[in-house]
């Protein structure tokens, strides 16, 4: 696993990416079939909120919860230290505050791109919680960038706008949303999250080894899809 | 901003803190803290960009700018505006999002669950 813990500074320049961009995507075409059931599904959406895929789910008649890890994961208060006296985020105290739902519960969940700007001590007990959310047979999907992703890659928020299609756009924080850990953890740089690291295969199949299956997807733009069933 | 629903509206400052039930027939603004319910059952609420409310709220149309945390229903319809950081579930016939607001919950759409009920 490749970590990106250091900052490169406000100083350093940002990769010129547009501020909105179009991708199909794989991943979200194998659900579609899911979307098309006249069963009204349960889906919780961890990106940024979007109207867009709140319109989708609801046009559809299925429920949507959104729920934004990423800036749950900036609060203050999660600053804490293990015992070699590193700073870390607490994690108990993170799933007590979100992810608050019933086992079984969902039968998609959608994580976009969290794992890989999620705060290192985080990432396993949230995907702990997430696996105990899902129904069986439930699914999540989840997009991690290969090895060539540099540490400045930008944070998006993901709209979706067609059956596989995706409008991506960078998230810009707010500035009270910038508000967090000081050190090496503080996930937020001055324009956006901050790649935490860049799993590999291995890392990413280590991390969803409770679920049954996993398929993996490779797009064009530096980023795998993963799609895992509980 | 949205034009109220009607003539008649009452404000609560954002010096003003409330706590306990509030209800009327009137549209309602606050832009100071609540803390309790918030019932208007036919008439419109807005939260302005100071207002802090922490109540489960019922009205027919909600629009928020500021924070609401609490479960929300609107017979009508709910505006969450970019500055809106809400944390409960909506119920309601429509919604407007705009980009920057933040939700975490739940997501009701009563109008087509009852079309989809009545198939």
């Amino acid at each position: 696993m490749k970590l990106f813990r250091g900052s490169s500074g406000p100083e350093a320049a940002l990769p010129q990416v547009p501020q909105k961009l179009t991708r199909r995507s794989s991943g979200l075409g194998e659900l579609a079939r899911l979307w098309e059931s006249e069963t009204p599904l349960c889906v919780l959406d961890l990106g940024s909120t979007s109207a867009a895929n709140i319109r989708f789910f609801t046009e559809r008649s299925h429920r949507i919860y959104s729920e934004d890890l990423l800036v749950a994961s900036t609060e203050p208060s999660l600053v804490t230290k293990d015992e070699d006296g590193k700073v870390i985020l607490d994690s108990r105290q993170f799933l007590a505050d979100n992810l608050v739902y019933p086992a079984a519960h969902f039968d998609v969940v959608l994580c976009w791109n969290l794992p890989d700007y999620l705060d290192e001590s985080l990432v396993r007990p949230v995907m702990g919680r997430l696996w105990s959310m899902l129904k069986p047979g439930g699914m999540l999907l989840a997009f991690f960038h290969t090895k060539d992703a540099g540490p400045d890659s930008p944070c998006f928020r993901f709209h979706i706008v067609g059956r596989d299609t995706l409008e991506m756009q960078r998230i810009v924080l707010k500035r009270e949303a910038r508000r967090g850990p000081t050190g090496a953890v503080h996930t937020a740089i001055s324009d956006g999250f901050r790649l935490q690291r860049v799993f590999n295969n291995r890392h990413i199949e280590t991390l969803f080894r409770d679920f049954a299956s996993i398929k993996f997807f490779l797009a064009r733009d530096n980023v795998r899809e993963v799609l895992v069933v509980r | 901003m949205s034009a109220p629903l009607s003539g008649d509206l009452a404000q609560i400052g954002k010096s003003v803190v409330i706590k306990g039930e509030l209800s009327g027939s009137e549209d309602l603004y606050v832009d100071g803290q609540v803390e309790g319910s918030i019932a208007l059952k036919g008439n419109g609420l807005t939260i302005g960009p100071n207002g802090q409310v922490k109540a489960s709220v019922e009205a027919k149309a909600i629009i928020v700018q500021g924070k609401l945390e609490g479960n929300v229903q609107a017979s009508d319809r709910v505006e969450l505006r970019k500055s809106a950081v809400v944390s409960g579930d909506i119920s309601t016939a429509r919604i407007a999002i705009e980009e920057g607001a933040y939700l975490k919950g739940k997501v009701d759409i009563q109008g087509r669950v009852e079309k989809a009920a009545g198939k």
